[in-house]
C-alpha cells in the first residue's frame, strides 16, 4: 500500500474563506446559511452581507447544522436553537476541562 | 460482504410500517446521534442506525435489501445473482464490500436510469474520521500517517473498500478537536462527479504527564520535605526538553510554580505557560538515619501547621 503525502487544511480561527466555499463544503443552500447568519449561529469576519468570509472554523459548525438538519428534519429556528445549546455544551466541557488541569493533586 | 440486520439495528419486525420505521429512527437518532450522545461509541452505532434508516425508508432499496433474504448478523453472504448482473460481475469476490456502500450505488444506479438515460454525474460522499494526536506532535508540529478504508468503484462500478495511508501534516499550535479537511479525498464521485472530501479529527491523546488547561500544560510536580523548606533547584521536564527551576525555600504543597511561555503554542505561535503544581512527598521507609534525624527535628522544631486552623490540639 502506497503512502499518499496529502495536501490538508486546517480549519481554524485564523484563516479565512468566502461564502461561496462554505456552501460548497457544507451542503447548505445559500439561504439557510444566511438564516444562521442572522441568527447568529455562524458569525461572519466582517458585515458586508454582498462579500461575507468567515474563519474556515465556521465549515465545521455548518457541515454540523447541515447533518443536523438531515438527521433531525429541523427547520432553520430548531437549527439555531439546538447549535447554540450544543455551543454552550461545548464551551462549559471545556471549562470543566481547564479547571480540572489545575487541581492539585491532578487526575481527579 | 458482511451482511447486517437493519431491522434488528432499528428494533423492528420485518414487517414494519413507515411510520414505524421512522419513529425507531427518530429514538435512536436521539440516543446516537454523534453531534449531540455521549455515549460511548455513539458515532459508530449512529452510522448503523443512519444506514438502516436510509434503506429501509426508501421502498425501492427496501425491496432490495428484502431481496437479499435474511442472515444472521455480520454473516459473509454474496449477494443474488440480479444484483451481480447489476454490476456486470459474475461469481466475483465480494469480500471487501460494504452493503451500505452497495445499497447506495445501486440507488444511485437506479436515479441515474431514471432521469433520462443520461449519465448523471454524483458528487462522492465526505467522510469523516478521528485520528489521535500527541502534545509532542502539537508542540512542534510533526508528520503523521492515517490508514482508513474507503469505498472506490472497480471498473464495473462495484464499491469495493481499499485501504489507504495519508501522509497528514499535524499543524503546530493544532487544538484538540480540531479538523483538517483533505480536499477530495473521500468517497469517489460517479459519472464524472467529483470526489468528496475527507475530514480529519484531531484527538488529543491524554498525555500521562501534562494536563491541559487552554494552551497552559499542569502537571504535579513531587518535592521531598527538606527540598520543600530549604528550597533547592530541580529538573522539570518540558514538551521542549529538560530545564532547571530554582525551588524557593518555603513552598508549600499546591503552590504553582510558573515556567513562562513553556506550554502548548497557538496557532500564532504564542506559547502558553507551564505550572507546576508541588506536592510533598516523604519516604514510604525510612532508614535509621532519616529517622533519627526527623525525630530529633521533631523533638526541636516549634512549627505548628495546624495552630491557626483553629482545631489546633
Amino acid at each position: 500500500m502506497k503512502t499518499q503525502i496529502t495536501e490538508s487544511i486546517w480549519l481554524n480561527t485564523s484563516d479565512i474563506c468566502s461564502f461561496e466555499h462554505v456552501l460548497e463544503v457544507s451542503g447548505l443552500s445559500a439561504q439557510e446559511l444566511r438564516e444562521l447568519i442572522d441568527t447568529g449561529v455562524i458569525e461572519p469576519s466582517n458585515d458586508d452581507p454582498g462579500d461575507y468570509f468567515f474563519q474556515t472554523q465556521c465549515i465545521v459548525v455548518a457541515r454540523k447544522a447541515k447533518r443536523l438538519r438531515d438527521d433531525f428534519e429541523l427547520d432553520t429556528q430548531g437549527l439555531a436553537l439546538a447549535l447554540n445549546l450544543l455551543r454552550r455544551v461545548d464551551d462549559l466541557e471545556a471549562e470543566i476541562t481547564r479547571l480540572r488541569a489545575r487541581l492539585y493533586p491532578g487526575r481527579r | 460482504m458482511k451482511y447486517v440486520d437493519y431491522y434488528q439495528v432499528l428494533g423492528l419486525e420485518r414487517d414494519a410500517t413507515q411510520d414505524e420505521i421512522k419513529k425507531a429512527y427518530r429514538k435512536l437518532a436521539h440516543q446516537y446521534h454523534p453531534d449531540v450522545s455521549k455515549e460511548a461509541d455513539a458515532e459508530h452505532k449512529f452510522k448503523e442506525v443512519a444506514e438502516a434508516y436510509a434503506t429501509l425508508k426508501d421502498s425501492e432499496k427496501r425491496a432490495a435489501y428484502d431481496a437479499l433474504g435474511r442472515h444472521p448478523q455480520g454473516e459473509e453472504f454474496v449477494p443474488p445473482r440480479q444484483w451481480q448482473q447489476h454490476f456486470h460481475e459474475e461469481s466475483a469476490d465480494f469480500s471487501d464490500v460494504d452493503l451500505a456502500d452497495l445499497l447506495a450505488a445501486f440507488a444511485a444506479a437506479q436515479r441515474a436510469e431514471q432521469q433520462e438515460r443520461a449519465r448523471r454525474p454524483f458528487n462522492g460522499q465526505d467522510f469523516e474520521v478521528s485520528m489521535s494526536v500527541t502534545l509532542e506532535q502539537v508542540y512542534e508540529g510533526a508528520e503523521t500517517d492515517l490508514t482508513l478504508s474507503l469505498p472506490e468503484y472497480d471498473a464495473q462500478g462495484m464499491p469495493r473498500r481499499s485501504p489507504r495511508t495519508y501522509r497528514i501534516r499535524v499543524p503546530k499550535g493544532a487544538s484538540d478537536g480540531q479538523r483538517l479537511r483533505l480536499p477530495q479525498k473521500g468517497g469517489p464521485g460517479l459519472n464524472g462527479g467529483r470526489p468528496g472530501d475527507l475530514y480529519v479529527t484531531m484527538q488529543f491523546q491524554p498525555h500521562n504527564l501534562y494536563r491541559l488547561s487552554g494552551r497552559d500544560l499542569y502537571f504535579d510536580l513531587p518535592l521531598a520535605p527538606w527540598e520543600a523548606a530549604l528550597g533547592s533547584k530541580v529538573e522539570i521536564p518540558t514538551l521542549g526538553g529538560a530545564v532547571e527551576m530554582n525551588i524557593p525555600e518555603g513552598t508549600v504543597a499546591g503552590r504553582k510554580l510558573r515556567l513562562s511561555g513553556r506550554g502548548l503554542p497557538d496557532a500564532s505561535g504564542k506559547h502558553g505557560d507551564l505550572y507546576a503544581i508541588v506536592q510533598i512527598d516523604v519516604p514510604a521507609k525510612l532508614s535509621a538515619r532519616e529517622r533519627e534525624l526527623l525525630q530529633q527535628l521533631a523533638a526541636e522544631s516549634r512549627f505548628n501547621p495546624r495552630s491557626h486552623s483553629g482545631a489546633a490540639a
